[in-house]
């Protein structure tokens, strides 16, 4: 146990308010000057059922969700409970506490509610807190809560009992009550919480626990936000005035924050029948002049393979998000995987070509997103979004200046009704909205409604003004000023600020690979191999179409074997990495997990060191080792 | 000045303005029905004065697909099934457009029949035109959603075992507030009910009986058609839901057996667009949307501004 972090997880059941309650712990402790980073873990109901959020406080910044944890507050699942007398509908009565105990650390703390759980129905409880040296609060914070007004504020009094034991000044937890909470629901709060932390520092040794917050301090003013929000705010910021979308786990996040916000912005949002419909009506509206964007998950993306092809083709730009779950199918609704790579990649018929980010948090999330509209605006290509529920759903503070950015209502390559003067029409009278020979393969499009910019935009082949056609030479120069952008894109995309990580020490012997949710636990992993004398460096991939060959290449050429770190079955990017150099199956092996949580960075480590440097087998099966083509 | 200058340009118009200049020639099949809907939407379109820049055609796939490349104006070709949803979002995001959707009977009332049933139900303010011939005509005469029980074809060599579907019934159900039902051969009637379910503001959805004389010879949609509007047997309020229905049964009940009634089935005047609905409840903006972004006088919100106190 170390001063420097505290790793706090509230567990109880769906739908007891641990989302909100873990928000506003790690919000307060944000204002108060640390670092903090949140993780989630739900099952796919509504009410009831094991969940708990970690967070993870620290006064240095933090990539991940960490190790194990050192704090747990167990607070009972409310619908796991007899509501009726017979009528018990749930197996998940232990579970806050059962569920949770294999990856508390060695003298960590528990505090549970002893007026709903009861450790009498845990196997060995006992012995297993002698041995991992665990120190057990056992308070009842439901009866508590009951006197001071109503149940749900157990929630409140388990915090209270976290600050007491942890020593975090009850003010900081207070003020940010004050700010979130009605006047009427916060007074009882307040007398909850007084009772709670007062009844630990009276009855109990709160000094036992070698567990406590620490201190620190931002230099500029910080914001508690979830990849989700940044993905919203980056489309809002970008000039996106119009979403299409229908619900599924983990996308809706990103619908509901625009649907929210557009129209207090003037925007649209239309929750639509299907998401076929859903991403034509992106494509729809942005034909008509307006940036438009759209989403899904893996399974309703599916359906958007058609409309992305039309966007293709009649060169319509369109962003789309695509947060990917477990698969295949319907595969596991709220549990994170990155095995929609070669989905998002290829999906769709024909040559046929997208843009495709991959932000690995919530700072590159904002800004990729960003960078998605301006890519599919001037270049009129689809963009997509692709993350998955991990960096959705876990929130973080990021200095509030990365959002303090103009926003930009840009259409990128549109031309204008005195342009289309001048313009080159076709003898029948329609604009060459397709021309041949063009700057980038871009040729600029005029909107409905523009005189003088008639055109057919058409999913079929199709001459310079639109007009279906067969005719060779004609296919050939379309096909080639279509697949002709996705060069000009990389040399762009090259010569941005904001482009794949490098991390650790130029000089390494070993690499590290990754792409999207996985980039921070990586850094977090290379860190502490570094410290224990290896010399491994990352490099994290959140451009991967059109792949950056050139930098990719350095980066595996400068070392001597490379790991390959995703979340899926298929070592999918290691293969999109094979493929788009076309060599260096010999160097590349893959750290794979697919059990449906989140790599944590000491995985990373043993992975590596078993793996690459011992030459050893894996223990259990967490995660699974693929090795290099010449192994 | 607007950006979209050719919206609102009111002129007298000639049917000819909508011809594209040189190519490309209808490759549709000598008799096909399809002429008619081209030459009803260029008559309608002179009429209502409409420049061609400020309408846009959306298709489908199939024969009816053709449509805007026939006809000059902005146009949108789309996929199977999907004119509807591009098209309706075109008029949300530009609502100064004249937005007319074409699709056939498999592409309309099969594989788009979920959008179908949607944007009717949303009352989405535009034109929705069917070319019903009652086969799949561009993939080469298989029974489609129309087609009577019975029909036999390539892939249902024992006859179809399905009910046609009712489309003006569903689209009554489904809740589109002008619908009416016209035929190729009725070029007159068929240029006015176009002329009128573009007038209307909601949604217009357009029955359009298109003889196919190359895959669906044995159609009953030769005979002569009555007009429910003009003809004494048949009189009933379009304006009253029950008696639309129940025309719309009879109809559709009689259709093959070589009884067709056309004309106005059934006009809601009162009913809100989903424009107006969605204005009125502040969730689209006054201004037409596209326009903003060549507005230099707007203000653009930033995210920093208005959304992160609550992230502080």
């Amino acid at each position: 146990m170390t001063d420097d972090e505290l790793i706090w997880r509230i567990a109880g059941g769906s739908g007891d308010g641990i989302a909100s309650t873990s928000q506003n712990f790690a919000k307060a402790l944000m204002r108060a000057g640390l670092h903090v980073f949140t993780h989630r873990h739900y099952p796919s109901r509504i009410r009831g059922g094991h969940t708990y959020t970690e967070v993870r406080v620290s006064s240095e910044p933090v990539k991940s969700r960490g190790d194990g944890y050192n704090f747990l507050l167990a607070l009972g699942d409310s619908f796991a409970r007899n509501p009726q007398e017979n009528a018990y509908y749930g197996n998940e009565e232990v579970k806050p506490l059962s569920e949770n105990l294999d990856e508390l650390d060695e003298g960590g703390v528990i505090v549970y509610d002893s007026g709903l759980l009861d450790t009498d129905d845990i196997p060995n409880f006992d012995e297993r807190v002698e041995e991992n040296g665990w120190h057990v609060y056992d308070i009842d914070l439901r009866t508590m809560a009951r006197e001071h007004g109503r149940e749900v504020m157990r929630n409140t009094a388990g915090v209270a009992v976290t600050c007491a034991i942890a020593g975090i000044e009850p003010d900081v937890i207070k003020s940010l009550m004050e700010d979130s909470m009605p006047e009427k629901v916060f007074e009882p709060n307040m007398s909850v919480f007084d009772d709670a932390y007062e009844t630990v520092l009276e009855e109990f040794d709160a000094d036992a626990p070698d567990v406590s917050v620490p201190e620190g301090e931002h230099e500029e003013e910080q914001v508690l936000i979830s990849g989700s929000d940044a993905i919203a705010y980056g489309a809002l910021d970008e000039g996106c005035r119009f979403i299409a979308g229908y619900p599924m786990t983990p996308w809706t996040e990103v619908f509901t924050i625009m649907s929210q916000n557009l129209p207090e912005v003037g925007g649209i949002s239309e929750q639509v029948e299907d998401e076929i419909a859903a991403a034509a009506l992106a494509v729809g509206a942005s034909h008509a002049g307006v940036k438009a964007m759209s989403g899904s998950s893996g399974g309703g993306f599916a359906l958007m393979s058609e409309p992305l092809g039309l966007a293709e083709m009649t060169e319509t730009p369109v962003v789309l998000v695509e947060a990917m779950r477990a698969g295949p199918s319907t595969g596991m609704p709220t549990k994170p995987e990155q095995a929609d790579l070669e989905h998002v990649l290829y999906t769709s018929q024909g040559d046929s070509h997208r843009v495709v980010f991959a932000p690995s948090g919530a700072e590159e999330a904002y800004k990729q997103t960003r960078r998605a509209f301006q890519i599919a605006y001037e270049y009129q290509i689809p963009s997509i979004v692709l993350y998955d529920q991990k960096n959705g759903g876990e929130m973080r503070n990021v200095p509030a200046s990365v959002f303090d950015e103009e926003p930009n209502p840009d259409l990128g390559s549109v031309i204008s009704e005195a342009e289309l003067a001048d313009a080159p029409h076709d003898p029948s009278g329609k604009y060459n909205r397709f021309q041949h020979d063009v700057e980038d393969g871009v040729s600029p499009r005029s909107l409905p409604g523009q005189e003088g910019g008639r055109y057919l935009a058409t999913g079929n082949e199709h001459m310079p003004a639109g007009h279906i056609a067969e005719d060779p030479d004609n296919r050939v120069n379309q096909v080639n000023r279509r697949m002709q952008k996705m060069e000009a894109i990389r040399a762009d995309l090259d010569g941005d600020e904001e482009t794949n990580t490098h991390y650790g020490p130029e000089e390494a012997e070993y690499g590290i690979m990754t792409f999207g949710s996985q980039q921070g636990t990586a850094e977090e992993a290379v860190d502490r191999l570094n410290d224990d004398g290896h010399s491994v460096k990352m490099l994290g991939v959140s451009e991967l179409a059109p792949y950056p060959v050139e930098e990719v290449t350095e980066f595996i050429r400068s070392v001597d074997e490379v790991l390959v770190v995703e979340m899926n079955a298929s070592a999918q990017f290691r293969g999109l990495t094979q493929k788009e150099l076309g060599r260096f199956g010999e160097k590349l092996s893959s750290l794979l997990k697919y059990n449906g949580n989140p790599f944590e960075p000491a995985e990373i480590v043993d992975g590596f060191v078993t793996s690459i440097v011992e030459d050893g087998s894996l223990p259990g099966h967490e995660t699974k080792f693929v090795p290099a083509a010449s192994d | 000045m607007s950006a979209f200058s050719a919206i609102g340009e009111n002129a007298e118009r000639d049917r000819n303005e909508y011809t594209p200049g040189l190519e490309p020639q209808p490759t549709w099949c000598p008799g096909c029905g399809d002429f008619g809907v081209l030459k009803a939407l260029k008559g309608a379109a002179a009429e209502l004065g409409l420049s061609p820049e400020e309408m846009l055609v959306c298709t489908g796939i199939g024969c009816s697909g053709k449509l805007n490349s026939y006809f000059e104006s902005y146009g949108f070709h789309t996929i199977h099934g999907r004119s509807l949803p591009v098209a309706r979002a075109a008029k949300l995001a530009n609502p100064g457009l004249t937005v007319v959707a074409a699709g056939g009977d498999g592409d309309g009332y099969g594989i788009g029949g979920n959008h179908f049933t949607h944007t009717a139900r949303e009352n989405h303010d535009m034109t929705y035109i069917v070319f019903n011939n009652e086969i799949f005509g561009l993939t080469k005469g298989q029974t489609s959603p129309t087609s009577p029980k019975g029909h036999k074809s390539k892939t249902q060599p024992h006859g179809s075992a399905k009910d046609p579907i009712r489309p003006l019934s569903l689209s009554l159900t489904a809740g589109a507030s002008y619908i009416a039902r016209t035929a190729a051969v009725n070029p007159n009637q068929a240029k006015d009910i176009i002329v009128e379910a573009i007038e209307h503001d909601g949604f217009s959805h357009v029955d359009f009986l298109t003889q196919c004389p190359t895959w669906n010879k044995d159609a009953k949609q030769y005979v002569p058609y009555i007009d429910i509007n003009d003809s004494e047997d048949y009189e009933f309020d379009n304006t009253d839901r029950s008696e639309a229905s129940e025309m719309m049964h009879e109809t559709e009940n009689v259709l093959h057996e070589g009884t067709v009634l056309t004309g106005r089935y059934y006009v809601d005047e009162d009913r809100p667009s989903y424009q107006q609905e969605k204005q009125r409840i502040g969730e689209i903006p006054e201004e037409p949307l596209a326009e903003r972004y060549f507005d230099d006088d707007y203000e653009w919100e930033r995210v920093y501004d208005t959304f992160l106190d609550k992230h502080k």
